[in-house]
């Protein structure tokens, strides 16, 4: 088809864009936003199986200050009836702390709109290592070990099973190709699986590297030996995670290129004689780019949840491991908080993603207000 | 059908597709035969632990380790009172009994535990039994003598005494030969035909005393025992019906609804799919594992009710927007405008129509769907939901790890359901890549 250049200028075309852009993008801010309190309203009801939590808890704060008088020796010599009493009346100073007293809904709502505004209140029964009750403290206490260990496999992945799949895609049927094609189904299994054999083979048969945990104890002194003990703690996890995607990656890209390398403006390009890498980066990564950048920042928010069953395996002090102790603990903020963010950045990368595709692809750019 | 045929006659062309059905195959058929090997009832009552694994050893190895690595590890065995000879002399208000149990010890190991079972049935006063025992180089140690009550365990093992005399374990010190035995030195076998004879006397004409010595090995069937003294082989081969069960069902439970709400949305179009929409988006927000964890925690850690919430929250699931691009352009088709000429409903055409066109195309994602489902209970089994009844192979790993079994060298708890989940996640991942490229017109060219 023949485009012939339509009569206006630059600044016209940008206006007229905008103006059909913003409205969109409004949309769907709104939009996401009620999906982000819908979403968050549910956890909440599930986090407390719809107030149901609240009798376990009212009986678990019952025991708990019943044992605590009762042991207590300044209360010893005390007549039943008045310990009772003072018993009772710690009980409902406990009850209005967690705010027990009040119906459930209503607490709902109170948690939902402070878990909008993000503020994330405080734990119920957790705290972090220098003693903060704060969720946010607990959670940003946890983030740096998360980060970094998901952060390094996952960024590696990433980039190395592109790195991989372009050179595939250019050589496809080659022993690597099909070595990668043999072995992308051994990604059926999670990471903590393999981290069970690494564990096995690297901390137990042959003894090289720590089983489990984020530095040895007690944690050496000096900057250098401290890091030097985190990579050595973070080997094993990172391989467990490297080798349970890398594979299935490498293939999904690799096929994803194929198909947009076997494309007629692809061989067309071939045709005039191109060279091979100009055709990869102009005709094949080009079009290719939305669905690039939307599976690494999808990636990228990944990261925030963690891995709770790898964490678990590899004792690694990361968000999953929180969140898998705070519902042990029943601690609905902790809960929660954790739920909150994670819904957050999800909306905004969600939001993101739709105007960095109006950008990188005009198609949805003239589309923009009308889908 | 014929299109079927024509597939799978492709499909054979793939080495990794028939080693994939190969091994479902061997799944599906060992899944088949757990149920008649061990019925469910027994398989669930077995699993339960408790006094039916008594005379198992606890912590044993496979017996077929043994055999890989040469050695000669000791396998547990009992000696019955019922089929040993015994002597009797009666006297007034009772009887003496003396029975000898013999049994030849040709191991190279020592045992893992030494313990006798009596059962008594009496009406006067209880009998009083002493053990005394024999080696083959003719040393003799009284066990010691106690009133036995109707059915008591003389733990040999945890003799005091006996442990403080032979300076080492009474299981260990009992086989040694004398030389060995001296602190300081490694005990050595002592091989032979030991005895424990049992001197009994009994109260009342109508007493008897039956007694089992139980010498415990150090392997034990092909998959070992665990710190319940349970035969791993029942959960070994009810985990695979189990594990099927679980990954078909969460599979099929997940697709078709996905499936049939995609299409039904594509159909009726308007506010229904945009409804759709957003509830997919909402869903996305919802965490599944925290999700099933919490459940796991608060509620119930059933596997059935696992499954039921696994199918619900994906229901509006990432797959959705996958079937709708699939979808939409069928919608269209000249033979759907067919249909609506001679009247068909709005379900039916979904029903009939559209679903079954996309099918082919979702036969391999829902095939490589199985094994990641399988994996979802072992993981909720390994945080430690898993099912409180059901034999499964998370729960095996679940309680290696509680055990820390990798540090104490039980490799064998590991590796056996480690090594089964991963031949599953093999078997369909490798049938489901395969087909990916014979159902996939558009991966069928490269």
């Amino acid at each position: 088809m023949k485009n012939t250049p339509r009569p206006i200028s630059k600044a016209t075309a940008i206006r007229q864009n905008l103006s059909r852009f913003l409205p969109f993008a409004l949309l769907r801010l709104l939009g996401l936003f009620v999906t982000v309190v819908i979403g968050v309203y549910l956890t909440i009801l599930i986090a407390n199986m719809g107030g149901k939590v609240d009798e376990l808890r009212l009986l678990q704060i019952r025991t708990t200050v019943g044992e605590q008088v009762r042991a207590d020796p300044a209360f010893f010599d005390m007549p039943v009836a008045e310990r009772d009493d003072i018993i009772e009346s710690r009980v409902t100073l406990e009850v209005k702390r967690r705010r027990l007293d009040q119906p459930f809904v209503a607490r709902s709502i109170d948690y939902l709109l402070a878990a909008v505004r993000l503020d994330l209140g405080r734990s119920e029964e957790m705290h972090s290592d220098s003693g903060a009750r704060e969720v946010s403290a607990i959670i940003l206490e946890r983030l740096p070990a998360t980060l970094l260990l998901f952060g390094t496999a996952n960024l590696a992945v990433f980039f190395s099973a592109i790195f991989f799949a372009l050179r595939l895609s250019r050589r496809y049927g080659s022993w690597m190709d099909r070595a990668v094609i043999a072995l992308a189904p051994t990604s059926a299994a999670p990471a903590w699986f393999f981290g069970i054999f690494l564990i096995l083979v690297f901390a137990f048969l042959t003894p090289i590297l720590p089983a489990g945990g984020m530095v040895h104890v007690p944690p050496p002194e000096g900057r250098v030996a401290w890091g030097l003990s985190v990579a050595q703690h973070m080997v094993l996890p990172l391989a467990a995670m490297f080798f349970s995607s890398i594979f299935i990656s490498i293939y999904s890209w690799r096929t994803f290129f194929l198909i947009h390398s076997s494309e007629d403006y692809v061989e067309m390009a071939r045709a005039k004689g191109l060279p091979g890498r100009l055709i990869e980066q102009r005709y094949v990564l080009r079009p290719a780019l939305s669905p690039i950048i939307t599976s690494f920042a999808l990636m990228l928010i990944g990261l925030w949840s963690g891995a709770i069953i790898l964490e678990q395996v590899f004792n690694w002090p990361g968000l999953g491991s929180l969140l898998f102790r705070a519902i042990g603990h029943r601690d609905t903020p902790m809960i929660i908080g954790s739920v909150v963010i994670f819904a957050y950045l999800l909306a905004i990368t969600v939001f993101l993603l739709d105007i960095l595709y109006a950008i990188l692809d005009p198609r949805v750019r003239i589309q923009g207000g009308r889908s | 059908m014929t299109s079927f045929s024509r597939a799978f006659a492709e499909l054979r062309r793939y080495p990794s597709a028939v080693a994939g059905l190969l091994l479902i195959a061997l799944l599906l058929l060992a899944g088949l035969f757990a149920p008649l090997f061990i019925p469910y009832g027994e398989a669930l009552a077995k699993w339960r632990g408790g006094d039916a694994w008594r005379m198992y050893p606890v912590n044993a190895a496979p017996a077929w380790t043994d055999w890989l690595a040469g050695n000669n590890n000791p396998r547990t065995q009992i000696l019955s009172t019922r089929d040993a000879p015994r002597t009797q002399a009666h006297f007034a208000g009772g009887r003496q009994e003396h029975i000898a149990l013999h049994f030849d010890y040709e191991a190279d190991g020592f045992p893992s535990e030494l313990n006798v079972f009596l059962q008594t049935d009496h009406s006067a006063r209880a009998p009083f039994v002493r053990l005394t025992w024999l080696t083959p180089s003719g040393e003799r140690f009284l066990l010691g003598g106690q009133r036995v009550s109707a059915a008591d365990r003389i733990s040999i093992s945890q003799h005091q005494l006996l442990s403080q005399r032979l300076g080492q374990a009474p299981h260990v010190g009992l086989f040694a030969q004398p030389a060995s035995r001296n602190p300081g030195a490694t005990p050595v076998v002592q091989k032979g035909r030991y005895t424990l004879a049992i001197d009994a006397i009994l109260f009342g004409d109508e007493a008897t005393l039956e007694a089992d010595l139980v010498v415990y090995g150090r392997v034990h069937g092909i998959a070992g025992t665990d710190h319940q003294r349970r035969d791993l082989l029942v959960a070994l081969l009810w985990g695979i019906p189990i594990a099927l069960a679980f990954g078909l069902l969460a599979a099929v439970g997940t697709t078709l609804t996905t499936l049939f709400i995609a299409a039904a949305g594509v159909w009726y179009g308007g506010w229904r799919d945009a409804l759709i929409q957003r509830l997919t988006e909402i869903n996305m927000i919802l965490p599944l594992l925290p999700i099933l964890v919490m459940i796991g925690a608060l509620y119930s850690t059933s596997i059935w009710l696992m499954l039921g919430v696994v199918v619900l929250l994906s229901i509006f699931g990432g797959g959705i927007k996958m079937y709708r691009a699939m979808l939409l352009p069928i919608k269209q088709a000249p033979y759907i405008e067919a249909a609506r000429a001679y009247g068909a409903g709005g379900f039916r055409i979904v029903i009939r129509y559209m679903i079954p066109r996309v099918l082919p195309v979702l036969i391999p994602t829902f095939v490589t769907l199985i094994p990641t489902f399988v994996f979802l209970e072992a993981s909720l089994a390994v945080l430690g939901l898993g099912d409180p009844v059901l034999p499964t192979w998370g729960k095996i790993l679940n309680d290696a790890q509680t055990q820390s079994a990798l540090y104490n060298g039980y490799y064998y708890w590991v590796l056996a359901p480690a090594v089964l989940l991963m031949l599953t996640g093999l078997g369909f991942a490798m049938l489901g890549f395969a087909m990916d490229r014979v159902f996939n017109p558009r991966l069928r060219s490269l």
